[in-house]
């Protein structure tokens, strides 16, 4: 404990050096001039505060303001076109983004939940193995989205699964892409059910399995939750890897689960919005409503679901 | 003073007492386990010749290779109230966890000598730890409810066991660890809204409700106040018509009040004064125990000299 | 055996023997289970062999085409042009242009927010700024890249004229990115300042010092680690950010820092370029995997960097 030099050590002398800095200084100050340097700095910081809120809000008051006039039913009934700006609508992007996501759910509840399940419960964390899997779905959160959708193109449409252009193959990609998201907000939610449950539990006589069924999972399942919708609202979001493996634009025909040539919500936002028209691109913010109605309302039940019962134990 | 007989008695030997159970009791269990063969009808005046739930030959805990406590040996009885006490870090607990195994749960752990419960071997290649901890349940240091009812935390056990009649199972262990007045209204509330002391009959009526024969307690009563304490150890010497309990506890008051035999432990250092582990000094009655110890250093703990 | 029978009959009072210890059953349900739920974990291995294995591929037939040197040390970025050049550093310029406006943007303000929600902020301001920042988090970068180019770009030329005569500019998608990235560093490094011991503050405060002194010179320092790692990961996504500049900074590979000149990013021109239905084994498809194992190995080592600053952080104080 003594003597070797740790980070822990390391940062205590770094504090205790800081410290001494404020003391040293707190000796020979003037007050007058420090709160006045103070206010400075809080001012600064509450600036800091306004522009990042005011920029992220302008985001979703521009979007209302500039697609609101285009914002109607027939938006989400309409197929899109590309040269019939008035009459272009959303609807097989929108059913193409729904089955996506369907797809993603499918997936990823089972595998996430599951590979957590594993790496809390189960695994022990000594061995090499089971560390490198951590280190491994760690990194795997940071990859960019674009080389998810490299995968998909060489591993999943074409390559070893040879899926073809197809819907499954964006839903599966997707799924990868957000499965970290999954893993790493349910191992938390799993790590915050206290040890003593699963004692109390095992001390009676259930089995390992029969204890993380019956107490902690059900214990954990709001942290789960949230993790879940994150991630499901993160998948409606991307549009990078779709690109890649054949969401394609103007599709004015239903998709189907393994048909190809579907579409997706963001992905036919994008195309409008980098055509050059104002009218297109009026047409790409009535689709970001739409989205972002969606996905504020997800974040937000997340959000609220994870500080409700971040507390409980 | 008798205490200096005795502290002579042992420091002739004093290498026998760190490495072997404590003579006197090793004797006496022996010879009166012999008598009772011959002679059954006599056994019931002699403490020692009771029916033994554990017998505990030479164990040795460790973690990571490190000795948490050294080769204790010790009998446990039936339907009597078995105390383990002495200082922190003497290995009390692990040694109590290892009677039901529940320091399987440590991945570091590992267990040396023979531990036999009915004289089956409780480490034994066939012995099934989830069930062994069906027959020998546990309570915890802190009251630990299951984030559910009152009614949901007596039925778990039950339920995953398969058990049947679940009502008048939850219905009998509540009211075993007398808590069935004070709850029987809410039995549908959330058990974290009891009190602490509750929570801990909760969970004592929690491991009854799967029909243990043993239940170990670790220290079960620290985290209370004494009024609940009082009603615990109550609890416990009712308990022990039916169940044989074994309970760790550094109150030594607590154990001279539930217990009938006291086993205490001491931190024994080594050299370097690097490695500690805990080790069996005195097994005995506690009255034994308490008024005339056999070994010094047990005098010196009980009498407060030394804590 | 023997020993156990003895014990057996000199059981005095054995009215009721003991349950069986052994296992009713021999719980194969619970080792499947196991075994399942081990395989879940196995997919993200697989996964990223998987990514391994198709960027790697490519990327050695590329480089069996074109020599590495002209790759890496050259700046004259054509892959698709007839004669084609492949100097990579024109499209890494561009990446490094967006992303460094957009650090310069975030790092400051999200150090600041991060400073004023734990420092400053009463908990009820600290209870609703915190989970508006973070729902803002989730706002698709599609929707950013769309509010770059018809709300920012206009505001920002009113300070930048010269931005009036570019339809695309490093600098436009670089502040988009700063708003993206600015809740990723505002939330790490504020989870990393709160998790400082109160008792360093306590220390300072008791000695007199002003709270800004305390932010700024105890906090900051005890908390480092962690505000390092949430810059170093916030780097990560910005290089890693499509379609903002996709939208915003336009497909030029020009070579240029400057905040009103249009470039081309990595991500841009893998995006662009594997869109068309290009014929497996030509050079133009081994280029995109080139250009992506370039990507996954800058942001696989910011990655593990911030991974293990947060490690360490963790390791400190928890």
């Amino acid at each position: 404990m003594s003597g070797v030099r740790t980070p822990g050590s390391e940062r205590a002398r770094l504090a205790t050096a800081g410290a001494r800095a404020v003391t040293a200084s707190a000796l020979s100050r003037q007050p007058a001039k420090d709160r006045i340097k103070g206010n400075i700095f809080l001012a600064l910081l509450l600036a800091a505060v306004t522009i990042a809120l005011v920029g992220l809000s302008a985001l979703v008051v521009q979007a209302f303001i500039e697609g609101g006039p285009r914002f109607s039913l027939s938006l989400f009934t309409d197929p899109p076109s590309s040269l019939n700006v008035e009459n272009a609508g959303f609807r097989p992007a929108l059913l193409g983004t729904l089955y996506l996501i369907l797809g993603v759910v499918v997936l990823i509840v089972p595998l996430g939940i599951g590979s957590a399940i594993y790496l809390e419960e189960y695994a022990d964390s000594d061995r090499w193995w089971n560390r490198a899997i951590e280190l491994n779905i760690q990194n795997l959160a940071g990859v960019p989205s674009i080389i998810y959708g490299i995968l998909g193109l060489a591993f999943i449409v074409r390559g070893p699964l040879d899926l073809g252009f197809i819907l499954a193959a964006g839903s599966l990609t997707l799924a990868l892409l957000v499965l970290p998201v999954v893993i790493l907000a349910a191992r938390e939610a799993l790590r915050a059910v206290p040890p003593s449950v699963r004692e109390g539990s095992l001390a009676l006589g259930a089995t390992q399995w029969q204890t993380i069924r019956k107490q902690v999972l059900p214990a954990a399942i709001p942290g789960v939750a949230t993790g879940v919708i994150l991630a499901i609202s993160r998948a409606i979001g991307e549009t990078a890897p779709l690109l890649l493996v054949g969401a394609t634009t103007f599709v004015t025909f239903n998709p189907t689960f393994f048909g190809e040539n579907f579409s997706a919500l963001p992905v036919l936002i994008y195309q409008y919005a980098a055509r050059p028209q104002e009218e297109f691109k009026v047409l790409a913010a009535a689709g970001v409503i739409v989205m972002l109605i969606v996905l504020l309302a997800m974040n937000s039940f997340a959000v609220w679901l994870r500080n409700r019962y971040e507390q409980q134990w | 003073m008798t205490s200096g007989a005795n502290g002579q008695l042992t420091e002739q030997d004093p290498k026998d007492e760190m490495t072997s159970r404590p003579e006197p009791t090793h004797e006496k269990g022996l010879s009166q386990q012999i008598a009772v063969t011959a002679e059954p009808a006599a056994a019931g005046e002699d403490v020692w010749a009771k029916e033994k739930v554990f017998e505990v030959n030479n164990v040795t805990v460790s973690y990571d290779g490190k000795a948490a406590v050294k080769d204790v040996s010790m009998d446990i009885f039936r339907n009597e109230v078995t105390a383990l006490i002495g200082p922190s870090g003497c290995g009390k607990s692990t040694l109590l966890r290892c009677l039901n195994r529940m320091n399987d749960l440590v991945a570091s752990a590992e267990v040396e000598g023979e531990i036999l419960y009915h004289g089956n071997d409780l480490y034994g290649p066939k012995i099934d730890p989830v069930q062994v901890r069906k027959v020998i349940g546990m309570v915890f240091q802190k009251p630990n409810p299951f984030p559910k009812s009152i009614y949901d935390n007596i039925a778990f056990g039950p339920r995953v066991l398969g058990l049947k009649d679940i009502d008048e199972r939850v219905e009998r262990a509540l009211r075993g660890a007398a808590l069935w007045d004070e709850v029987k209204d809410r039995l549908k509330d959330n058990a974290y809204g009891m009190s602490g002391g509750q929570q801990q009959r909760l969970c004592i009526a929690r491991t009854m409700a799967v029909d243990p024969e043993v239940i170990l307690m670790d220290e079960p009563c620290s985290a209370l106040d004494p009024i609940s304490t009082g009603k615990i150890e109550d609890l416990m010497t009712e308990l022990k018509e039916q169940y044989s309990i074994v309970i760790v506890t550094h109150n030594m008051q607590q154990a001279a009040r539930v217990s009938d035999k006291t086993a205490f432990l001491i931190v024994e250092l080594d050299s370097t004064e690097n490695n500690r582990w805990g080790q069996l000094v005195e097994y005995d009655e506690t009255e034994k125990v308490f008024t005339n110890p056999e070994d010094p250093r047990t005098e010196d703990y009980v009498t407060g000299k030394v804590g | 055996m023997e020993a156990r029978d003895t014990i057996g009959v000199s059981r005095p009072f054995g009215t009721m023997p003991s349950r069986s210890l052994e296992a009713p059953s021999p719980r194969y349900g619970e080792k499947l289970i196991k075994a399942a739920l081990a395989a879940c974990a196995i997919i993200s291995v697989l996964t990223t062999t998987g990514i391994v294995v198709s960027l790697l591929l490519p990327t050695i037939s590329f480089f069996g085409e074109v020599n590495p040197a002209d790759f890496f040390l050259h700046s004259d970025w054509a892959p698709t042009f007839s004669p084609a050049t492949f100097g990579v550093l024109s499209i890494v310029v561009g990446t490094l242009s967006t992303t460094l406006w957009g650090m310069l943007f975030a790092v400051p303000i999200g150090l600041a927010i991060a400073i004023y929600l734990s420092e400053y902020a009463s908990p009820r301001a600290r209870k609703i700024i915190k989970p508006v920042i973070e729902v803002l988090a989730g706002i698709p970068t599609v929707a950013i890249g769309l509010f770059a180019i018809t709300a920012l770009k206009p505001f920002l030329e009113n300070f930048i004229p010269a931005l009036e005569s570019t339809p695309f500019a490093a600098g436009v998608a670089g502040v988009a990115i700063g708003l993206m990235i600015t809740p990723i560093i505002a939330s790490i490094s504020d989870d990393a300042m709160r998790s400082v011991p109160g008792g360093l503050r306590e220390a300072a405060y008791g000695l007199g010092s002003t709270r800004m002194k305390v932010a700024t010179r105890v906090v900051l320092p005890a908390a480092i680690s962690g505000v390092v790692a949430s810059i170093v990961l916030a780097g990560s996504r910005a290089i890693g950010e499509t379609m903002i500049v996709l939208l915003a900074a336009g497909s030029q590979a020009t070579d240029s820092f400057a905040f009103t000149s249009p470039v081309q990013t990595m991500t841009a021109f893998i995006a662009t370029t594997a869109t068309g239905d290009i014929a497996t084994g030509t050079i133009t498809y081994d280029t995109i995997f080139a250009v992506g194992s370039l990507l996954f190995l800058m942001t696989l080592v910011m990655n593990v960097l911030a991974i293990r600053l947060v490690r360490r952080f963790r390791e400190v104080y928890e």
